[in-house]
């Protein structure tokens, strides 16, 4: 019973710190349309920054400064698609890859970090909750914690008039432009507020592990669309607030269905193919069943002609 | 109040696709006007309308409004003091927000960090109530499940929400069923004439060409061929129209939706 209750504590744990890149895939490829594939770096980035300033003794400032550095991350990929006439998928990638650089430099030049031994933001709850009944839930405090600010943060947002902006540049930019706003403006503000909580993300997770590497956020753009397509499976067509709701439990069934795999001896390597097959089986079923009375009437038709031939 | 001079626009420049879409084009509005524009296809009518709007930049010339020079004004700025409906209903809102949404971003009241007030709501409501199309039961909606004719009336309402100076009508109940189509229009008209508004409206009816506004301009090849108000217009008839084409053109005038009667 212990066991079972463990492993549902570390699914919602990492379901949690995940659930931060989902809201950040929400707000950049649900709200403005946009597929950010510089998340992979970014999130890496937040870890890496997170680590470098918690490791030079600063465990609350860690995550001010991972923050800050993927709402700068955000603005080079925004700015690149506004400004430069770069494609927006390729402007991603484009970031992604200098970010992998400019991740290894943040790290001294290594491709790991160790923070076994450094007071981070989960070392320092740590220590508050000793004497406390919450005592050794401190990950599941912190997670939860960040997950409802930013997730409150992003609901009211979204209803403020640059929210509101933000909705529409994804769904029609011209009538964006045609109520005096900028869609470049509203583009580059989205951006940089995904891409922070992408970061955040990464900077948690890192924490929470005590370690960072280079691969540290590979596959996680696909791993956050996987939830995110889960979570609109459960709350998609119902109203803003609900729909936020949805992004952190398609993070958390994700994550609790990967736990039950591994627990039925599926082996750890496999998460990022399983999160491909979920993402292409959620995009490519509503296609797939929107084209299906035409496959029908192929069929028949072939079968008639046959017919007429023999 | 609307100066244009001398505005020229080629697409696709030097190479054989080369359009001159816009030949020195000159036009002068007055405050108040209610302008409509005939021509066969490709004359320049939207393009002029593009130009106004300031979905391009012209190559040359220069453009007025309301004393302001707006020739290289970007077109989200244009768009404060220019309001614009296409004959796509779908080009004018966000279908995946609700109506009360699409109004509040076309209101623009209050900052960027500023919520929907009540008193907002309550305004949006009176004013959709006013389009007898039953949209004010249904504020909370999505855009997208309005019929055509609804989507083109609440755009119509989103662009003078806050009365522009300039309104460009391009041929915005075109794409909906006659009934339809005659309420919008008749709605127009009320808005445009409430709040004295600068119309300009691109149509393919020569009937209601001659019979709306206070002025009729005819193009052709990116030029104004005709102008006509006052006395002079109120005793042309629709087959004067066609037949001053044919003097100014050589053809006969040939819009695949033109109605001839």
């Amino acid at each position: 019973m212990t066991t079972v209750l463990t492993l549902l504590e570390t699914a919602l744990e990492l379901g949690l710190v995940s659930a931060l890149t989902v809201l950040a895939l929400f707000l950049s490829y649900s709200m403005l349309n946009v597929c950010d594939l510089s998340t992979d770096g970014c999130f890496t980035l937040g870890a890496t920054v997170g680590a470098a300033v918690a490791i030079a003794g600063h465990p609350y400032l860690s995550i001010a400064a991972a923050m800050l550095a993927g709402i700068a991350s955000g603005f080079v990929t925004a700015f690149l698609q506004t400004k430069m006439g770069i494609n927006s998928l390729l402007a991603g990638i484009i970031v992604n890859t200098g970010l992998y650089s400019v991740n290894i430099a943040v790290m001294g030049g290594s491709s790991i970090l160790n923070m076994n031994k450094v007071d981070t933001v989960f070392s320092k709850v740590r220590e508050l909750t000793q004497e406390t009944p919450l005592k050794g839930h401190y990950k599941l405090i912190i997670a939860l914690s960040a997950v409802i600010i930013v997730a409150l943060l992003l609901g009211f947002f979204l209803k403020t008039r640059v929210g509101l902006a933000i909705r529409a540049t994804g769904n029609n930019p011209d009538m964006v432009r045609s109520s005096s706003i900028n869609p470049v403006i509203t583009t580059i503000i989205g951006l940089c507020i995904a891409n922070s909580f992408t970061a955040l993300s990464g900077c948690l997770l890192a924490q929470m592990q005590k370690s960072v590497n280079i691969d540290t956020g590979t596959g996680m753009v696909t791993v956050a669309l996987a939830s995110l397509l889960i979570g609109n499976v459960f709350l998609g067509k119902k109203k803003m607030p609900l729909r936020i709701v949805g992004m952190v439990l398609g993070a958390f069934v994700f994550r609790l269905v990967y736990t039950i795999a591994l627990r039925f001896d599926m082996p750890a390597f496999m998460l990022k193919l399983v999160s491909s097959l979920v993402v292409i089986a959620a995009i490519s079923i509503p296609y797939l069943k929107e084209q299906m009375p035409l496959f029908k009437r192929r069929f028949v038709h072939s079968r008639k002609e046959d017919e007429r031939d023999a | 109040m609307l100066d244009i001079k001398n505005i020229t626009k080629t697409f696709n420049p030097g190479t054989t696709d080369a359009k001159k879409a816009l030949d020195s084009l000159s036009f002068h509005a007055e405050h108040g006007d209610f302008v409509t524009i005939i021509g066969a296809n490709g004359a320049g009518k939207s393009t002029l309308f593009n130009a106004i709007a300031g979905s391009f930049i012209t190559d040359s010339g220069s453009i007025f409004l309301a004393g302001q020079d707006i020739t290289l004004t970007p077109e989200h700025k244009r768009s404060r003091v220019i309001g614009r409906l296409f004959q796509d209903p779908m080009r004018g809102t966000a279908p995946g927000m609700t109506v009360e949404e699409n109004l509040a971003l076309a209101a623009g009241h209050g900052g960027w960090l500023s919520w929907l007030k009540s008193a907002d709501k309550k305004l949006f409501r009176e004013r959709v109530a006013m389009l007898g199309m039953g949209l004010e039961d249904r504020m909370e909606q999505q855009v997208g499940l309005l019929s055509g004719g609804q989507r083109q009336a609440l755009t119509l309402m989103m662009a003078t929400l806050n009365p522009p100076e300039l309104l460009l009508l391009d041929e915005h109940t075109a794409a909906l069923d006659p009934s339809t189509a005659e309420k919008v229009l008749e709605i127009t008209k009320n808005i445009v004439e409430e709040n004295h508004i600068t119309c300009m409206m691109i149509t393919h009816n020569m009937e209601s060409a001659l019979e709306l506004g206070n002025r009729t301009i005819m193009m052709n090849a990116g030029k104004i061929v005709f102008d006509t108000s006052g006395e002079e217009r109120k005793k042309l008839v629709v087959q004067d129209l066609l037949n001053k084409f044919k003097e100014v053109s050589g053809k006969n005038l040939d819009n695949d939706r033109m109605l001839l009667i």
